[in-house]
């Protein structure tokens, strides 16, 4: 007799099919230049200089997207515990646990999605920027010892009210000190056109997810916080390419539609809600359930938008890929945070915000300094912390997480 | 006609607490079973003691709403609540005003920040370890050999101050057999663990203005109250029968749902 509610409606967007060639596209086209050697493979940090590597002929693929499916697939629980056994600790981040892990294995979940790929494709040089965190550069030069593969990358700020010049000229000029370290990898000459040209699709790629979550505002909102963490696959790994472009023109006209109709993600969405913090990657199925039984819909977050880098600008490279890669919401200040946070919060028209404390990422666990208070206060809607992880399950407990999700809701329920 | 009852069932993952109320929130009887292994086995049990207790007949329940840790097990409940609205609620029905609510369960514990009218205004969980809860003294307990029933008189005769810091109940075990070695009287670690626990809930959130202690941890061993209210410099209040205080809170929304 209990809890003899409807079962909840998936509505999946049509544009998931295509999402999903472009990911398969990308890792062929990965594979098939590692196993022929037809193609220099870069690897590079989610939020790293994509468009430079593009731009001077590598394939670039992104450790912490294979993170993710790790996560997802829930691979990382046996593979984390082997990269801990090696002396990287249960307490660093877990993509970079669940990735070294899985590599020592001889295993990756690529294998399992597409047929003929047995591994992750080697790469030529590393390249990362630290405007995440120190951990990415520690992963990378994992491999770089593992590899004898040449590490180079980029020194972030961390904690900026917002860029200033000073700043984006020691971006700029770190980043222009990559070229020609990349000219000697690739054998090809830095061409400024070509990277004007893949600088412009970034950014139209940029300008076209963010219209994509921006989508989220309508009431009720036409896709979900978890839609949006598949969906933006092509921003992550395909940013700088046309192919990344023209999904996300498929993708809108879907669900401006959606908007136009009425078409809820979540049926009857009685509450909207604000995730901070990194999605737990195993668990997402289940929220996503718990919420569309709820009729809540998460319906923006701090981590879908951060592919979003408003400031490249073709006409001038390298110092607006420094601005948008420093302007990052996390390499910002907790008081510019905030401030972006309520500014999200409005824009959405959020009844309450959920802060995820990941315990293995600091730099995305916004709720350490106070900060679900202070908005709760300013914004004048209640907040819920929920403590867990993006890859390790072993530190989510999903009993009490849930019971927390549901008197969340009960609370804005009684409002 | 006899009245309709409306019935709480909370199962926490120590003890499974059944609350029945008339139609105007009247307790009319309650029954308490330990939860064990099997949470659909105790619920009933614990309904059917209830019901005795009540002097009714089963027959006459009109709704039945679950809570608790093992809520939605209660196969035979019409709907269910969380634990933290329905300690809220509970406790509400004692206190009519704002305050702050404690509840220190088995296995977890709960801040929870109500309004003049009760509407929640705020809660906050326990992180996932057991530091501060009823698990916790149970394995504090266990290590020194002591019957839990038999703590709360313990820790009364303490005269010495022995203080345990570590967060984990795990270390924390460690640590006493460290205490032990010292020369450590178990009345004063017996203290000590109930200070601990009393530290873990002060530190999740403020306990400002009126302060109210629920759950199976304060029932059982009031010296709790008293750690707690020393603690934060003011009186630390306790409904009747703290224990059943989630149960209630489920009875009471039972009426609603019911109504609705």
């Amino acid at each position: 007799m209990a809890d003899e509610k409807k079962k909840p409606i998936f509505r999946k967007i049509n544009a998931t099919g295509p999402c999903k060639k472009i990911m398969a596209d990308h890792f062929y086209e990965l594979d098939e230049a590692a196993k022929s050697g037809s193609r220099k493979i870069a690897w590079c940090t989610s939020v790293g200089p994509a468009e430079l590597l593009r731009a001077m002929g590598f394939l670039v693929y992104f450790p912490e997207n294979h993170g993710a499916i790790l996560g997802a697939t829930r691979v990382a629980l046996d593979t984390i515990p082997i990269a801990n056994a090696a002396g990287y600790s249960p307490e660093i981040c877990s993509y970079l646990t669940s990735d070294v892990g899985a590599y020592m294995k001889g295993e990756t979940p690529l294998s399992l999605a597409y047929e003929g790929i047995t591994e992750v494709p080697k790469p030529d040089v590393l390249v990362y920027n630290t405007n995440q965190c120190r951990d990415v550069k520690d992963w990378f030069m994992w491999y770089s010892r593992e590899l004898d593969v040449p590490c180079i990358g980029i020194e972030s700020f961390c904690n900026i009210e917002i860029s200033r010049e000073p700043h984006i000229a020691a971006v700029s000029r770190q980043l222009q000190d990559l070229v020609p370290a990349l000219e000697k990898i690739s054998g090809e000459k830095f061409d400024l056109d070509r990277f004007k040209e893949v600088v412009g699709l970034s950014r139209r790629c940029s300008d076209l997810w963010e219209e994509t979550l921006q989508m989220g505002a309508a009431v009720p909102s036409p896709l979900t916080f978890f839609d949006s963490t598949i969906l933006m696959g092509p921003a992550v790994v395909a940013r700088g390419t046309q192919e990344a472009n023209d999904f996300y023109e498929l993708l809108i006209p879907e669900l401006k539609q959606r908007v136009k109709d009425g078409v809820a993600a979540v049926d009857g969405e009685k509450h909207r809600i604000y995730w901070d913090g990194m999605p737990i990657w195993g668990k997402l199925r289940d929220l996503s359930t718990t919420f569309l039984s709820l009729q809540t819909c998460v319906v923006a977050s701090t981590y879908c938008n951060s592919w979003v880098f408003s400031d490249l600008d073709p006409a001038n490279p390298f110092d607006s890929m420094a601005k948008a890669y420093t302007d990052l919401f996390i390499v910002r200040s907790d008081s510019a945070k905030e401030e972006y946070i309520l500014e999200m919060a409005k824009i959405f028209k959020i009844d309450g915000f959920l802060f995820h404390d990941a315990k293995t990422c600091p730099s995305n666990s916004n709720n350490r300094y106070g900060m679900p208070e202070r908005l709760a206060a300013k914004f004048g809607v209640p907040s819920v912390t929920i403590a867990g992880d993006l890859n390790d399950l072993r530190l989510y407990s999903e009993e009490q997480s849930i019971t927390q999700i549901e008197a969340f809701v009960e609370q804005l329920g009684e409002k | 006609m006899a009245d309709k009852l409306y019935v709480g069932v909370d199962v926490g993952s120590s003890a499974t607490k059944v609350v029945i109320v008339n139609g105007k929130g009247t307790v009319l009887g309650k029954a308490l079973e330990q939860s064990g292994m099997d949470f659909v086995a105790a619920s009933k049990t614990a309904l059917e003691r209830a019901v005795n207790d009540a002097g009714a007949s089963i027959d006459d329940v009109a709704h039945i709403t679950s809570s608790g840790y093992g809520r939605k097990n209660v196969e035979f409940a019409n709907d269910t609540k969380t634990e933290i609205a329905c300690h809220a609620r509970g406790a509400y029905q004692h206190f009519r005003e704002a305050m702050t609510i404690v509840d220190i369960g088995g296995q977890d514990n709960k801040i929870i920040k109500i309004g003049a009218d009760g509407n929640r205004l705020d809660f906050k969980m326990n992180r996932k370890c057991a530091a501060g809860t009823g698990a916790f003294l149970e394995e504090i307990a266990r290590r020194m050999n002591v019957d839990m029933s038999e703590m709360d008189a313990l820790a009364r005769k303490s005269e010495e101050i022995v203080t345990i810091s570590s967060f984990c109940t795990v270390f924390a075990a460690t640590e006493i057999l460290s205490l032990i070695r010292q020369g450590a009287q178990t009345r004063d670690i017996a203290k000590g663990a109930f200070r601990s626990v009393v530290k873990r809930v002060i530190e999740m959130d403020s306990l400002a203005g009126k302060a109210v202690a629920t759950g199976g941890v304060v029932s059982h061993n009031p010296i709790v109250l008293e750690l707690m209210a020393e603690s934060i410099g003011h009186e630390v209040l306790t409904p009747p029968e703290p224990q059943f205080s989630g149960a209630l809170g489920a009875a009471l929304y039972a009426v609603d749902e019911a109504r609705q």
